[in-house]
């Protein structure tokens, strides 16, 4: 496909559905040759592929937990070698999970600071040492760093360590002209946010933005674009927060 | 990205960051009024816009001026139609240490660095039906340089501004962002080097060498930017001030 991303490679964690599944599109359509991971929804992640593929587009989808550590290099290691090379990375796995502080376990605690955060380090790694030159890295962070509620300690400190390394690492992988930068929705229409919120939460969320309702996938997406393609050369070191005013 | 071709106003347009703005959103297929209050300047960029296939309307005035606001703004919509898209881009500097700043040093930067943001865009305001777009340019000064009082003030005035009218006009479907640069090689910016007593090339060595992305910026990375959040991609971030400065932090 011909478009701002031609001749360049992509991988997106979390491909298979939500957000994740709009960036693969989008930037399988602005001509990037694109592999993304996903855990459970085989049939969706094939879907997928079927569909970019038909409409002249590269895709392939690789299954791996992001919670297993050696998963993770090898997700890297199998992107890579499928794609030849990677000039982008997009870190949008996420789990999320709603549970005051009394009620968090033990479990829930090493569960999503491993994929959100783990994981998303260890990509980074692999990338400050292997990602081409001019490359680009996109951390998918969340308002709820900067707009607290009950339950969100866990999910909201999680995103904030993603946040810190997209800092850090904006500094870092200058020295190779890669930029890295977050982009922070708010309540985004999933399947995941439908499944953690009530149907009342999610009007009220609507009602609270200045843009007056929720945000699509799409919305990210396109700003994900933005920041892997040429037009935000300058930019690193940013999080860009696609809520509609919200934060 | 996808984008529908609009009206589009460049305060400042005649050089700098706003004319490589205008030049930018004009190759983006949008009708651009070029507002500059040195007539020759704006009409040399619409000049140019027009050579290389684009549509333009240099427009002379003084956007710290209430009437010539009025007048520009008329005229924009006569002869070009509604205009949809804002880049709240002039300013100005008048560096000194806080004890040697004139009152008129102080009044000359708020008028054209903020009052006009505010005049432009109340004038403009009417003309969005449903959709508009935005776009103030700020700085990086917002938070703090030296001899520069004046213009930090302005430039985190720009900020809250952009804030309270993305809330304000978020409902009518109007996206207000803001654009903080850092250090941009321009004419404005050549005089920060006059007033260090250093050659401009001197400084941004030293600001190159400072800057993640290890150059110094120059206006068509501000331009790209502006063009994003005028365009349908970037139609649910609004209220934010994005930094677009090769990873620059000052302090």
């Amino acid at each position: 496909m011909n478009g701002v991303l031609s001749g360049q490679t992509a991988l997106i964690t979390g491909g298979s559905r939500g957000i994740g599944r709009a960036v693969v599109r989008r930037l399988a359509r602005d001509g990037a040759a694109v592999a993304f991971s996903y855990r459970t929804r085989e049939h969706l992640a094939d879907q997928l592929v079927a569909e970019l593929t038909e409409a002249g587009a590269w895709a392939c989808a690789i299954r791996v937990d992001l919670a297993d550590p050696a998963a993770v290099r090898g997700l890297f290691a199998a992107a890579e070698e499928r794609l030849g090379g990677l000039d982008v990375l997009v870190n949008n796995a996420g789990e999320t999970l709603v549970a005051s502080i009394t009620d968090s376990t033990e479990e829930d605690f090493d569960r999503l600071m491993a994929v959100n955060v783990k994981a998303a380090f260890f990509l980074i790694q692999e990338a400050a040492r292997r990602m081409r030159r001019g490359g680009r890295i996109v951390n998918i962070s969340s308002t709820n760093t900067v707009l607290h509620a009950p339950g969100i300690a866990l999910y909201a400190a999680s995103k904030a360590a993603l946040e810190q390394f997209t800092l850090v690492a904006a500094r870092e992988l200058s020295l190779r002209r890669i930029t890295v930068n977050t982009v922070s929705p708010g309540p985004v229409d999933t399947d995941m946010l439908r499944a953690s919120q009530p149907v009342e939460a999610l009007d009220m969320a609507a009602a609270m933005t200045p843009l007056r309702r929720l945000g699509q996938p799409a919305d990210v997406a396109d700003v994900v674009a933005f920041l892997v393609g040429p037009d935000a050369r300058w930019l690193t070191g940013q999080n860009l927060r696609a809520a509609g005013g919200l934060a | 990205m996808s984008t529908a071709a609009r009206i589009a106003v460049v305060t400042g347009g005649g050089r700098g960051i706003g004319a490589a703005t205008a030049v930018r959103l004009a190759e983006d297929g949008h009708t651009v009024a070029v507002v500059d209050r040195d007539a020759e300047a704006c009409a040399d960029v619409a000049a140019r816009i027009a050579a290389a296939g684009g549509r333009a309307l240099g427009i002379a005035a003084d956007v710290s001026d209430h009437g010539d606001v009025t007048a520009a703004v008329a005229r924009i919509a006569d002869e070009l139609g509604p205009p949809v898209i804002l880049v709240n881009n002039a300013g100005l500097t008048r560096d000194a240490p806080i004890e040697e700043l004139t009152e008129d040093d102080w009044d000359q930067v708020m008028a054209t660095n903020l009052r006009s943001a505010f005049l432009v865009t109340r004038e403009v305001r009417p003309h969005l039906d449903r959709w508009g777009r935005i776009v103030n340019i700020s700085s990086m000064a917002a938070l703090g340089t030296r001899n520069q009082a004046n213009y930090c003030a302005a430039k985190a005035g720009i900020q809250g501004l952009t804030k309270a009218l993305a809330l304000e006009l978020g409902p009518e479907g109007i996206t207000v962002n803001a654009v903080a640069p850092g250090y941009i090689a321009t004419e404005l910016t050549a005089t920060n080097a006059a007033n260090l007593g250093v050659s401009i090339d001197k400084l941004q060595r030293v600001v190159a060498a400072q800057t993640p992305l290890r150059r110094v910026g120059q206006p068509e990375d501000i331009a790209c930017t502006v063009a994003f959040l005028v365009s349908e991609g970037a139609g649910f971030i609004t209220g934010q001030v994005i930094a677009v400065s090769g990873g620059l932090m000052p302090g």
